[in-house]
């Protein structure tokens, strides 16, 4: 099982943050508590993925690098449980 | 997110900016309810033509007109906003709220409603109950007669199955003034003679019916033509934006405000002029006083309660005094205040000292539109930083803590009255507080230093706050 941790940064950016970034913070005290040492999550400043065209998928959060739109904290969640599914160890 | 009706706000101002910066917006404006709902895409409402109308009522609205002032449906966006632009100086007290009527869903009646899932039980204490005679059962379902039903709800708290719902109006509902009511067809209409402007039917409407007129496009192009402009920032901002509270006024000056202040440093004012109103008030012999700094509560006093009028103190608000000062350093300067509130609009409206106001959506809307990021910034350094309790304001039962803390052990005239303050509060105005303050008004409730808020919890819980 790895034991590098799963990078969680969500974009806080101006418009993220109102379209939704703002809740997302929140996920650092929801999220369960044996993740804690797996997972990091942080606020970042823009990402720049909300151009006019792409403003309606913020708000936008990179996990391990990859980019994902209409972030929720479910998404999220859901997200972080497969990468850690995936490792082969617990979720 | 707290809901659609929210993001489509949002999203539609920081385009607005974005255009505006770009100086495409002439040209964009009439195409943005197109590029938001294209050809062959979903439809929120029935079809993409009525969600079309209805971001352009929308973008009306953002632009400073509201639908009912439409003469001409053919007349493009463009216009408006050129009208918008041409006229920014003129300083007419126009309703904050509008009803888009294309938006409104025309509610059906607020009625209490028997479902399929009615069983038709032999003991029917829906029947039992009912005071009016007004259910029967038929085909092993129970049946309301409206002609006799009194809205009581009794059949619904004892039925087992929760089988009987109620129906709402969610606006009338929201109004705790009952000044928005359907029109004959079925519409709902703000009655302004009734409305306090507490901006409850614009944050319960489901249907996002309920505009706001905004003062954006003044403020932008005032920015733009290099104007100075004094951003007067409200206490309740602490906690509303990414970053620090310093960062956040070095990002509004980085949007073009020349300079940037505390709206808590008008609140320490407000605070001083209190205490020595309610101490001279007491001394005279008056009962209670209230506070005075809530615009939507001043105006259900003046509207539904006129008879407590004069028990309401006569203190500026902090929204005032913060204008004055603007005004003293900077007499020149536009002074644009920017807070969660709809009231402040038509206190603004008719206040001399304040020129513009601005929500937190639209300040938001700002820095994303012009790409600042706040978490980026230097944090500003304040001159005079506000006092703690100046910017307590926010919160409910923050002016009586100030008051509080400033008549502690500096009156001896009270100390020899053996005088004691006592405070109560109103924290959010509902139907049902509305009505406890006539009792306040007949003097039946005890207190003499009555603090209310229109929104629970004080301005925080503001209707255009970016957190709730």
């Amino acid at each position: 099982m790895e034991n590098r941790k799963i990078t969680v940064e969500i974009c806080c950016g101006t418009a993220c943050y109102m379209l939704g970034a703002a809740e997302l913070l929140r996920l650092e005290t929801i999220m369960p508590e044996d993740w804690k040492t797996c997972v990091d999550i942080s606020a970042i400043p823009c990402l720049e993925a909300c151009s006019n065209d792409n403003l309606g998928g913020a708000p936008f959060v990179k996990i391990d690098g990859e980019l994902m739109s209409n972030a929720t904290v479910e998404s999220v969640c859901e997200k972080v449980f497969n990468i850690l599914k995936n490792r082969g160890g617990k979720a | 997110m707290s809901n659609g009706a929210e993001r489509m706000r949002r999203e539609l101002m920081i385009r607005l900016v974005r255009d505006f910066k770009s100086g495409s917006l002439e040209e964009t404006i009439d195409h943005i309810p197109l590029s938001i709902r294209p050809k062959n895409t979903k439809a929120s409402r029935c079809c993409i033509y009525h969600d079309r109308a209805v971001l352009k009522y929308r973008l009306m609205a953002l632009l400073g007109f509201s639908s009912e002032e439409e003469t001409d449906e053919l007349r493009p966006l463009k216009s408006y906003l050129q009208e918008a632009i041409a006229e920014k100086d003129k300083k007419e007290p126009k309703p904050p709220l509008s009803v888009c009527g294309t938006a409104c869903s025309s509610c059906p009646e607020s009625r209490y409603y028997v479902t399929p899932t009615c069983r038709g039980c032999f003991a029917r204490p829906c029947l039992f109950s009912c005071p009016k005679g007004a259910i029967s059962v038929e085909n092993q379902q129970s049946r309301i007669d409206y002609t006799k039903c009194i809205k009581c709800g009794k059949c619904q708290q004892v039925c087992p199955f929760n089988a009987i719902i109620k129906t709402t109006v969610p606006c009338e509902e929201a109004c705790p003034v009952g000044a928005i009511h359907k029109n004959e067809n079925g519409v709902a209409e703000i009655d302004f003679d009734h409305c306090i402007f507490c901006g409850k039917c614009f944050s319960k409407c489901p249907f996002s019916a309920v505009m706001e007129r905004s003062q954006l496009i003044p403020i932008l192009q005032a920015i733009k033509e290099g104007r100075e402009v004094i951003a007067m920032v409200a206490p309740s901002a602490l906690m509303q934006f990414p970053g620090t509270v310093e960062q956040l006024f070095s990002a509004i000056h980085a949007a073009g405000f020349s300079n940037v202040m505390e709206v808590a440093l008008g609140a320490e004012q407000t605070t001083e002029h209190e205490a020595a109103e309610f101490k001279e008030k007491m001394v005279a012999g008056q009962p209670i006083m209230t506070t005075s700094c809530c615009t939507a509560y001043v105006e259900l006093v003046k509207r539904h309660v006129p008879e407590f009028l004069d028990k309401v103190s006569t203190t500026p608000s902090p929204m005032k005094y913060a204008g004055r000062i603007a005004r003293k350093e900077h007499p020149d300067a536009l002074t644009v205040f920017i807070g969660p509130c709809i009231a402040k609009r038509w206190e603004a409206a008719n206040a001399p000292e304040v020129d513009y106001v601005m929500t937190f959506e639209e300040l938001g809307a700002i820095l994303a539109g012009l790409g600042i990021d706040i978490m980026k910034q230097e944090p500003w350094v304040l001159d005079h930083p506000a006092a703690p309790t100046a910017r307590n304001y926010a919160k409910s039962c923050g002016v009586t803590e100030a008051v509080l803390t400033e008549m502690s052990g500096q009156n001896p005239e009270f100390e020899k009255m053996n005088f004691k303050l006592d405070p109560k509060s109103i924290n959010g105005i509902d139907k049902k507080t509305a009505k406890l303050l006539k009792l306040y008004a007949m003097g039946k409730m005890p207190g003499n230093f009555l603090e209310v808020m229109s929104c629970g919890g004080g301005c925080v819980g503001g209707p255009c706050s970016l957190i709730k």
